[in-house]
């Protein structure tokens, strides 16, 4: 590297992917194992995917309030040396991309040399997102949210989604197509919990509404497991045994007052990528038709709509033509999306599942391989604020 | 509401709304208390902001004066809730949450109930006006704002 490209200010071919793992993937309250022992069961299988010695670890990089924290991790696993320990603010998915970000920072800033990204979750011994109890007096934003019953994330996101589909014409059908994606991808993946629990269109009209518009095959799994990957420089991709998978961009973040409680966002129809999407392309040098796969977050479908079309996929008045079923199947379709099963159908890992995913994807891997896997995208945590996403290359794309 | 309808909207034991240990809200809930919607507004540069915050978002004055505003806006965005996600909700049924617009103050938004027959056809951009809701033996006592439709009175 010469020392022009060193003075830029970039992510892209910096870092690669050498190792990946995931404990089994459980229904909520299903996990036999305690919370921690999944993060270091998803640790060691990625050590053991990469061929590294876990003691060679030196950071860790976690998101959404992550419980398994770094230092515990390090004398758990005889760490010789912890070197980076971050985490992404905010909750839910929206860091599952920024942790790799921020992993790969440290890396690049010359902080680490081998960081583990990762999430683990029991929500069964922790609690769940789509249950308020044991909640007597609340303040901040929920305050003008709870006492109107608008207390879980679907009742969160679902007035967003409305406003969306108002402004622009989408159907239910949009968001139906999704969810039949996801779950006929899941039907191929034996790690999915969804594994032979097909979805077909009647099921998914017949099903029971959550909160309009979201039935509840539009809204996310809770789950219990753990996924992890390791990260090292570029220059050691190629000490380990499986084909590095390279960081092309990242980004993270939102735009402007995203963050203005209560639903008062000036952009409250969006994803929050409007900002963030340019900002991944720009660092990767590349755009939309050069992406061959894309994990997106699917809190809830509605998100999904909105945030391909923040990433340029279609405009946002396309989404009905262009949200159907046959465009978002590997290996052929347009655009295969979510091609474990993502968060409704293979694990809802806080969109981890997805990183791991889209690795799989460029290694050619997956159970529902794409015919375009050179570049893989993942979106993470559509509607909040922090977001991020990512886009992931095989080498050939440097 | 039909009569024979509970006295409020949502049943008692949902969390019940306080202000920050740092008080930033709590002009906003004593408002509602007293049948009158609060929200920022700034006496520098007259920016709207709701919810609130220490600092108005566009001259940077600090502590922005709370005003007095007609509690009536219209429709934004709506959803009709069927999934209970708290035990008082088991058995209730459907309600609709709506999130309203309010226009004469900088179209500041905020979410309420919406009153009348929850499967009522709803369509955004409707107006709607301010009903007060008091939960006078709730501990502490809380106030809340719903709305139901202008063309409705």
């Amino acid at each position: 590297m010469n020392a022009a490209a060193r003075a830029e200010r970039t992510l892209r071919g910096r870092v690669a992917v050498v190792g990946i793992g995931e404990t089994d993937y459980y229904r909520h309250g299903a996990s036999p194992d305690p919370e921690f022992k999944l993060a270091l069961k998803a640790i060691l299988a990625a050590c053991g995917d990469a061929g590294i010695d876990p003691r060679d670890i030196d950071g860790f990089a976690s998101y959404s309030e992550e419980r398994s924290e770094a230092s515990r991790l390090a004398a758990a696993l005889g760490t010789r040396r912890l070197r980076a320990a971050t985490m992404q603010w905010g909750g839910g998915g929206g860091g599952c991309c920024a942790a790799v970000a921020n992993a790969a920072a440290s890396i690049i800033a010359g902080l680490a040399d081998c960081v583990v990204v990762f999430r683990s979750l029991a929500q069964g011994q922790y609690g769940r997102f789509g249950q308020a109890t044991g909640i007597d007096t609340i303040s901040g934003e929920k305050a003008y949210l709870m006492p109107y019953g608008v207390l879980a994330p679907p009742q969160r996101f679902a007035m967003r989604v409305r406003r969306y589909m108002h402004e622009h014409g989408v159907k239910q059908e949009a968001l139906r197509a999704i969810a039949l994606a996801s779950y006929h991808h899941a039907q191929s993946n034996p790690r999915a919990v969804m594994y032979g629990k097909p979805l077909d269109e009647s099921k998914y009209d017949a099903s029971r509404w959550i909160a309009e518009p979201f039935h509840l095959y539009d809204c996310c799994m809770e789950n219990d497991g753990a996924a992890a990957l390791v990260l090292v420089p570029a220059e050691r991709a190629k000490e380990f045994k499986n084909t590095p998978v390279y960081v092309l961009g990242a980004a993270v973040g939102s735009g402007y007052r995203t963050g203005a409680i209560p639903h008062n966002s000036p952009r409250y129809a969006s994803a929050s990528f409007d900002t963030v999407a340019p900002d991944l392309y720009a660092m990767a040098g590349l755009g939309p038709s050069d992406v061959g796969v894309v994990q997106c977050y699917e809190n809830f479908t509605g998100g999904v709509v909105m945030a391909l079309a923040e990433h340029g996929f279609f405009k946002p008045e396309e989404a009905n033509e262009f949200l159907k079923f046959e465009n978002l199947m590997a290996p052929s379709g347009r655009l295969p999306l979510n091609t474990s099963g993502g968060n409704l159908a293979e694990c809802y890992m806080h969109g981890f599942e997805l990183v791991l995913e889209a690795v799989r994807q460029v290694r050619g891997v997956s159970t529902s391989q794409a015919k375009r896997n050179d570049v893989a995208m993942v979106i993470g945590g559509p509607m909040v604020t922090p977001v991020s996403n990512l886009l992931l290359g095989s080498e050939a794309t440097l | 509401m039909s009569s024979n309808r509970r006295l409020t909207y949502l049943p008692d034991g949902l969390p019940i709304p306080v202000a920050e240990p740092d008080g930033l809200s709590a002009p906003y809930w004593a408002g509602l208390r007293r049948n009158r919607l609060m929200v920022q507004r700034c006496g520098h540069c007259t920016t709207w902001q709701f919810g609130p915050e220490w600092i108005c978002h566009r001259c940077y004055a600090f502590d922005p004066e709370w005003t007095e505003i007609d509690p009536q806006g219209r429709i934004f965005s709506w959803e009709r809730v069927w999934h209970p996600s708290h035990p008082v909700l088991k058995q209730h049924g459907p309600y609709l949450a709506v999130l309203v617009e309010i226009p004469h103050a900088g179209s500041v938004r905020m979410v309420g109930n919406l009153l009348g027959d929850p499967m009522q056809n709803i369509s955004i951009g409707a107006q709607v006006e301010g009903v007060f809701e008091h939960h006078l033996s709730s501990d502490p006592p809380y106030s809340l704002l719903h709305w139901r439709l202008s063309s409705a009175l």
